[in-house]
């Protein structure tokens, strides 16, 4: 080991930072938000609001309407409504259509950016630097495919929308997740009816205010608000496609309720991905990657790389490292730029992470926090490191969607594909090694949708991304995005 | 009451990012449609083709190596700008006898627009993965080929010109353009677009003057390797094609089609001016 930095006793790093919070004037909040049907707000026939908070602050921010089986109905017959005249618009001037849209996203990209950190408590520094941009940069990209669609899938005739889509999205990363469903839906020639997750409403019906800005013909995006009833109401709805990104519990029970009804679906789910650490891989940018992986928002992330694989010659030294690299992660105010780890999003999911975090020390595993000071009110939660871990424990097998990190060892290529492959999931996967032909060897046993090798957590428009297994079905980003709003009308079908 | 007097614009060359005069102090009068004077344009020599071909080949790893995303978001700024300046080019094209001017100028703009979309989809479109019989990886991508002199044709003024450049240089490429003799004024003023585009300098160089002066410097240029011979006269077509064999240029035409027509626009008029790179990686523990 090079020479230890001195630290106090408190295990808080030998420097004071001066705060830099990002300042809230950006934002201009209503008091009420309604419901976004037919390029209108409108009052919600259920006649139900319900407060959204800051996790941060537990301030409420504002109300939003709770959408009952009739405004969904409604929505969707908006969607319906508008679709023949969007579907049969020239494909180039749709396209110029999602073109606006992510220009005034990018335009108002601070704005997004400061809301998404108010109402869902990810820092700053990760809704500036990669929610918003990404989300931006999926509207482009899906812009230009919509007068594109023959070069897409050749041999399997002529593409055509699928109809109307109901798109249901977590609040890990609210606007992003917009961005992936709406933007290739809209490019393919398809309405929507989406519906944001019940804590973290706010940018989603700032984008309304987009989509009108955009002056998109009405009812071609419809976005409506409310908790899991609005979206089973939703999923039962006369659509003609599901898109859901959530829980597997919940994928697996809308599975079961579109049963039958020919409704299209996809569905992107949970994981719980193995960070596979060779003996001979660049160790400190190994950690990094391993810190990014899991406590990068809050670890509320479906692709996290919450079960660290080392191999066994270098465990000692990467767990050396990756404790002192946990003394200077920062948690607190998430609007504060030098904030690493926000504010958990909800008390529900701290008390689940909670609740993980304890069968963990009960099982027999060894938890690891560095001490750090954390805000009186808001929810917060420590980043976690767990030795220790056997492959039965929960806290190896249940994904706990916060920022804990299950630590095991392995001692060969195929013991670390057998460990990182036992699991229900297979969304992602990480490898970090200095050598090429494990990094292809590892990928290519790997059972996941997205392997990422020395870097990890990487999006892009470009990049499809889904799960194996229960992680779900179906793929959004890049080319393989389009299809599941496509139907084909000669050739293959699927 | 005096009338104010109007300030006219000196249509220059445009090389490196810069507008230039022709070295060589020459100019020819531009002419509308129905004879009446226009400009001068400036009437480029052997040597400001060199410049022009210096200035691409230096800007080339940058335009070359940005993101396709970026190269994408630049094009359709030029588009953005275009549209702010469609008054003006509606004018040229009126002047240059152009039967609906303002069609041209949004067939022009959308044109951008459309290959714009192509700068991060063509790797996925015309790439492959290749699977071999034995542990590698192998995959193949388009890559710019590098300098490509683009002789614009000499009707469809803009149209024409847009969609000959656009596939050109989105895919990286940088290019010495040689403007419609007979109407060069959309391309001057395209020049101006692309100054204000986020386009590096250098992407993009244009040469007015004469075709069958400027055509085999352009095509004997060791240093250009790609021509697109769209706008180059039948009869210079054969000695351009010999001459380009020095270096084996790629030598492209546009498909014989209307421009206005979704023909003549295609992912493979990108491809024209790309390379197919194939890389092998072993696959083991």
């Amino acid at each position: 080991m090079s020479e230890a930095i001195e630290r106090p006793a408190s295990g808080a790093p030998p420097w004071e930072y001066a705060s830099a919070p990002e300042s809230t004037d950006i934002v201009r909040l209503d008091d009420r938000y309604g419901l976004f049907i037919g390029g209108e707000f409108v009052e919600p026939k259920s006649g139900r609001w319900f407060p959204t908070i800051s996790p941060s602050t537990e301030e409420t921010l504002a109300e939003v309407a709770e959408a009952d089986a009739a405004d969904i109905a409604r929505a969707v017959d908006a969607a319906r409504d508008a679709a023949p005249a969007w579907q049969h618009l020239a494909p180039a001037e749709r396209a110029k259509f999602v073109f606006r849209i992510a220009r005034q996203l990018q335009e108002r990209a601070r704005e997004f950016a400061v809301l998404e950190t108010m109402n869902g408590g990810k820092p700053i520094r990760e809704a500036r630097d990669i929610d918003i941009p990404l989300a931006a940069a999926h509207f482009f990209y899906y812009a230009g495919w919509a007068d594109k669609l023959e070069y897409a899938f050749p041999g399997r005739g002529t593409p055509t929308p699928v109809g109307v889509a109901g798109q249901i999205i977590p609040w890990n990363f609210p606007l992003l997740m917009a961005a992936w469903k709406v933007a290739p839906a809209l490019a393919a020639g398809n309405t929507v009816v989406l519906k944001p997750a019940e804590t973290t409403p706010l940018t989603a019906l700032l984008l309304a205010s987009v989509v009108q800005e955009a002056e998109l013909p009405p009812g071609v995006v419809n976005i409506v608000t409310g908790a899991g009833e609005t979206g089973a109401a939703l999923v039962g709805a006369a659509v003609d496609k599901i898109a859901f990104t959530g829980s597997t519990e919940v994928g697996k029970a809308i599975r079961r309720a579109t049963a039958g009804s020919g409704k299209r679906l996809t569905l992107e789910l949970g994981g719980k991905a193995a960070n596979i650490v060779f003996e001979d891989a660049p160790l400190d940018q190994a950690v990094e990657g391993v810190v990014n992986g899991i406590f990068f928002n809050q670890g509320h992330v479906c692709c996290a790389g919450s079960r660290l694989l080392v191999q066994e010659p270098v465990f000692d030294v990467v767990l050396d490292k990756l404790k002192e690299r946990l003394q200077t992660l920062r948690v607190g105010d998430p609007l504060d730029k030098n904030t690493d780890i926000g504010a958990i999003n909800s008390k529900a999911q701290l008390d689940k992470i909670s609740e993980l975090v304890e069968s963990g020390v009960d099982e027999g595993a060894e938890i690891y926090q560095p001490e750090c000071v954390l805000p009186e009110r808001g929810f917060w939660f420590r980043p976690t490191l767990f030795t220790g871990v056997s492959q039965s424990h929960r806290i190896a097998r249940e994904e706990i969607f916060g920022p804990v990190l299950s630590i095991l060892t392995f001692r060969t290529p195929e013991e670390a594909i057998e460990k990182a492959n036992n699991t229900p999931y297979g969304l992602s996967a990480g490898i970090w090694t200095e050598k090429g032909s494990r990094i292809l060897h590892m990928a290519e046993r790997l059972r996941a949708g997205v392997v990422w090798a020395n870097t990890f957590n990487r999006f892009d428009p470009t990049s499809p991304f889904g799960g194996y297994k229960e992680s779900g079905f179906g793929r959004e980003g890049g080319l393989h995005g389009l299809e599941p709003y496509l139907s084909f009308d000669g050739g293959a079908q699927r | 009451m005096t009338e104010r007097l109007e300030v006219r614009r000196t249509a220059k060359l445009y090389i490196g990012g810069a507008f230039p005069r022709s070295e060589s102090g020459r100019s020819y009068e531009v002419t509308a449609h129905d004879g009446r004077p226009l400009a001068q344009a400036s009437r480029a020599s052997r040597k400001d083709l060199r410049e022009a071909v210096v200035a691409a080949r230096a800007a080339f790893p940058t335009w070359s190596g940005a993101a396709p995303s970026l190269r994408g978001q630049i094009l359709y700024r030029v588009a953005e700008m275009m549209e702010g300046r469609r008054g003006q080019f509606e004018a040229e094209l009126a002047d240059a006898g152009a039967a609906d001017p303002a069609r041209g100028v949004s067939a022009s703009i959308d044109r951008w627009v459309w290959y714009a979309g192509w700068a991060d989809k063509l790797a996925q479109v015309v790439g492959a993965t290749n699977p071999v019989a034995g542990p590698f990886f192998n995959f193949t991508l388009p890559e710019p080929t590098g300098v490509v002199g683009i002789v614009a044709p000499g009707d469809q003024a803009l149209l024409g010109l847009v969609s000959r450049l656009a596939p050109a240089i989105v895919s990286g490429n940088t290019t010495v353009v040689v403007a419609s003799e007979r109407s060069p004024l959309p391309a001057v003023s395209l020049a101006e677009v692309l100054a204000t585009s986020d386009v590096p300098g250098g992407v993009v160089n244009v040469l007015t003057g004469h075709t069958s002066e400027l055509v085999p410097w352009l095509a004997g240029h060791m240093d250009v390797n790609g021509l697109d011979v769209t706008g180059v006269p039948a009869e210079l077509l054969a000695d351009t094609e010999r001459s380009a064999a020095d270096n084996i240029k790629r030598v492209h035409r546009a498909p014989d089609a209307d421009p206005f027509d979704q023909a003549a626009r295609s992912p493979y008029e990108i491809t024209a001016f790309t390379e197919f790179k194939t890389v092998w990686h072993p696959m083991g523990a």
